[in-house]
């Protein structure tokens, strides 16, 4: 059987290897390989607990804003502090924008151009093309000449022989299959993305202070009392997501459901597809600890894709496991009493050890996180917005809904999660204003040193579960503090008893028309959003010490 | 403001409003502190025939700072990528994976030799000859070695690049440090964590306008950015020389805009200007969100401006 190597990974965020064995055109066994480590955990020990948010942040620059929140909150848990409602809302506002950014520019940026030729839209007729854009949506800049414009600019692209970041893409590849005039349609829409996205962004920095790397958290609450409790601000976001949602409705779930209805087979043989699903829960709708919060996105559990029996989320579960990884080999361990003592030597072996992720497992057993786990969850739970969005795309594509256990599914919950928050939010900003109304501004809460303590932060962020664990000390300083990421579990390896991670579940079985273009890969690879740079930090070269942790 | 026939007709011909072109060399020729009869010469300098190829490379990083180069919206950021530069390598943007990918790379270096900006985003980790970061198959360590020999000059991109950032931070587990130090030649330090696009695309329009690199302080900083401290130019400046100061946050004080020199603002330490430009299109900025600075412009703000809600 042969091997192939794809490294690196591109369009994602870091440094990623995969690798496949490759039988009668179709993948029959997969491992996926972190290839950075940067040691945040480590340099987080002895700091003042609230630099934690502005320095886990720099965890990723894509997925901005999900560090400091989580951060934030395993901040609050353990200094045991309930933050007032505006404040409450006002997080769920940037954090919402997190999602409407990271998500549209992860469906057009990162994931696209591995189901669009831009070769082929330079064959396209732009009057139909213009005709097509109006059978989907109602969206400007949609005409005949406005298609012209972009095929002419991919053509002189073209003729200057600079391709940029097209050149060398799988372009032609047989498992191409949009005609000509779709593909234009997608790349024009991913050139208007590039600048809606920045629009997102702006959202994110009215009330965060930036993007990306908000600036405007702190324990208790927020600090942009100027901007969250002045209805001129307020009014800016509303304008801004008004333009969100023209996009989304007209644009973005038209693009995924007519790309998935050329490749709908995908859904079918679900191909990508993984077993359990696991999500925090997301947008909290009171204050208080995590397990008494109720959530808009509700977290839960579910095992052997039985949606019937979803459960609900019982922290003390999870554990990280090191069998396959480059860290000296020792039982599976809660994350809050991990074990870190990384090898010297770290070489990559198929039969051994081949990633710098940690393999996290709930009850033992390898969970996907992500859209895919937190749409499923709320459509098993009944939440409206779900439930609507997800029947209405079943019965567009006329698909069952076990389609959904697959890279297709996970590409669309993306898109249906996207509208969702997008629509709601507009009622957070209604909330928001009647505490304006009625005088309740207060935007942080009091709070103590409470000396030595614990906490820790779950919340779901585009990417998935995301969890921050600390340990502070008498000294009001970092004794301990832990990260579990969305990507450590989705790209995690192997484990002792032989189970594969999620994506390299998802990869096997998946059909390679030609291994050296290994687009349909890619596609399954992508369509996770991985977040490397994220999932590697967990490092203590020099001491090889062994850190314990509890839960609280 | 007169363009040349020529100029406009390149415009043109790539398909880009002239408007907004004008008011993107506009607000460059005043980031670089450059007069107003100098906008026609920015403009020619952004329209030249063949687009002057751009490596760019992730090391030990977030990618935050392409993430804040794509947030251009003076020109747009599609704008940039089709018809100003030719971006040979992105990992983040690039359409092809794996082997492909390598290609796109010794192709750009081989056909650019000597002519391409390398623009370089993360520190490079140093330890055990550099095996904490791997891309293909080779050390970032090699990697920054072998481009910046051959580029025509190297731009650092924030303050992991510029200084090593935060995995450079005390203890730096895998000794990370700037490109500079790694590979023992001069950078161009456009620092911030992540820097401002206004900033990055000015030392490059700057580059492209008179040949040569900015004028630059002892951090390789462009004194045109980074030339006055925050404090200097911070709008909440007057309430400081008031002994005005917000005391905890979200107290009266927070409400009324207050100085927050109390809770930790490393304004008074740090060159950029952001209380001039701000951040994603003018809308907002740190302090602009009642939070201190953190003073993350400066070389090993991580441990050196730390902790960062104590006051100075």
């Amino acid at each position: 059987m042969a091997k192939y190597t794809i490294d690196p990974i591109t369009r994602i965020e870091g440094h990623l290897r995969i690798d496949v064995e490759i039988e009668d055109g179709k993948v029959t066994n997969a491992w996926s390989s972190a290839q950075l480590f940067r040691g945040l955990e480590i340099i987080l020990q002895g700091r003042d607990p609230r630099d934690a948010p502005l320095l886990t942040q720099r965890a990723c620059g894509v997925c901005t804003e999900v560090h400091a929140l989580a951060s934030i909150r395993t901040l609050d848990d353990a200094v045991r502090v309930k933050i007032p409602p505006l404040a409450r809302i006002c997080r769920n506002l940037v954090h919402g924008a997190q999602f409407l950014h990271d998500h549209m520019v992860h469906f057009y940026v990162l994931s696209a151009l591995d189901w669009v030729d831009v070769v082929s839209a330079m064959k396209a007729d732009p009057k139909k093309t213009a005709a097509l854009a109006d059978q989907l949506g109602n969206y400007p800049n949609s005409g005949a000449a406005d298609f012209r414009a972009v095929k002419e600019k991919l053509q002189t692209l073209v003729a200057s022989g600079q391709l940029g970041p097209f050149a060398n893409g799988y372009w032609g590849h047989p498992d191409y299959r949009l005609p000509p005039e779709a593909n234009l349609l997608a790349v024009t829409h991913y050139l208007m993305l590039l600048r809606i996205q920045s629009r997102a962004a702006r959202m994110m920095a009215i009330f965060g202070a930036k993007n990306p790397h908000v600036q405007a958290y702190c324990t208790g609450g927020v600090t942009c009392v100027r901007d969250i409790s002045n209805v001129d601000r307020l009014a800016e976001f509303l304008y801004y997501l008004k333009e969100m949602q023209e996009f989304i409705d007209n644009v973005y779930i038209p693009d995924v459901l007519a790309v998935a209805s050329f490749y709908k087979d995908w859904g079918a043989r679900n191909i990508g597809g993984c077993t359990n699903f696991l999500a925090y829960g997301g947008f909290p709708q009171n204050s208080g600890r995590y397990l008494e919060e109720k959530f808009f996105m509700p977290g839960g559990v579910i095992m052997n894709r039985d949606l019937g029996g979803i459960s609900a989320v019982d922290p003390e579960a999870i554990t990280e496991e090191v069998t396959r990884a480059w860290y000296k080999n020792g039982p599976p361990l809660p994350p809050a009493k991990g074990v870190t003592e990384p090898l010297d030597n770290a070489r990559f072996d198929y039969d051994g050890k081949y990633s710098w992720f940690k393999a996290p497992r709930y009850h033992g057993k390898p969970m996907e996180v992500g859209p895919l786990a937190q749409v499923l969850t709320a459509y098993a739970k009944g939440q409206p917005g779900v439930k609507t969005m997800v029947e209405a795309t079943l019965k567009h594509l006329n698909v069952p809904a076990t389609a959904l256990f697959s890279t297709l599914g996970r590409t669309a919950a993306r898109a249906i999660e996207t509208k969702v928050i997008a629509d709601e939010m507009a009622a957070w900003i209604n909330e928001a204003i009647e505490l304006i109304r009625d005088g309740k501004v207060e935007t942080v809460a009091e709070w103590k040193w409470p000396g030595e303590t614990m906490g820790y932060g779950l919340i779901d962020v585009p990417r998935g579960a995301l969890g921050h664990w600390i340990h502070q000390d008498k000294e009001d300083k970092i004794a301990n503090y832990q990260l579990v990421v969305p990507s450590t579990w989705n790209l995690g390896p192997r484990d002792a008893q032989g189970q594969v991670g999620p994506v390299e579940e998802a990869l096997i079985g998946t059909p390679v028309a030609d291994p050296k273009a290994p687009l349909e890969i890619i596609r399954t690879v992508h369509s996770f959003d991985p977040c490397i740079a994220c999932g590697v930090h967990v490092i203590d070269p020099d001491t090889n010490e062994v850190r314990k942790f509890k839960v609280c | 403001m007169e363009l040349k026939a020529e100029v406009l007709s390149t415009i043109d011909a790539k398909g880009v409003n002239r408007r907004d072109f004008i008011k993107y060399a506009t607000v460059v020729t005043s980031v670089l502190g450059l007069a107003p009869n100098m906008i026609p010469k920015v403009a020619e300098a952004m329209v030249t025939k063949q687009r002057p190829t751009v490596i760019w490379l992730h090391f030990a990083e977030c990618t935050g700072c392409s993430e804040s180069f794509i947030r251009s919206t003076r020109p747009w950021i599609d704008q940039i990528l089709l018809d100003i530069i030719n971006v040979a390598y992105h990992e983040t943007i690039m359409a092809p994976s794996g082997h492909n990918a390598e290609k796109s790379l010794s192709d750009a270096m081989a056909k650019y030799d000597g002519k391409y900006i390398l623009v370089c985003e993360g520190g490079v980790p140093t330890k055990n000859d550099g095996i904490y970061g791997r891309v293909g198959g080779r050390t970032m360590l090699e990697i920054a070695k072998e481009t910046t020999k051959h580029a025509l000059a190297t731009i650092c991109v924030g303050n992991c690049a510029c200084f090593g950032g935060v995995q450079a931070a005390a203890p730096n587990p895998t000794k990370a440090m700037s490109v500079s130090e790694a590979t023992g030649i001069k950078t161009v330090n456009v620092s911030g964590c992540p820097p401002n696009v206004i900033n990055m695309v000015s030392t490059v329009v700057h580059f492209l306008l008179l040949g040569k690199l900015p004028a630059l302080d002892d951090n390789g900083r462009p004194l045109f950015a980074y030339g006055q401290t925050i404090h200097e130019n911070c709008p909440r400046r007057s309430h400081y020389e008031n002994g005005e100061f917000v005391k905890t946050f979200g107290d009266d004080g927070a409400m009324k805009g207050y100085c927050l020199f109390e809770m930790g603002c490393k304004g008074p330490n740090t060159y950029n200007n952001c209380p001039l430009i701000k951040f994603n299109d003018g809308t907002n900025w740190p302090v602009g969100a009642g939070h201190p600075c953190i003073g993350c412009s400066e070389p090993n703000f991580w441990d050196e401006q730390s902790p960062f809600y104590v006051s100075i």
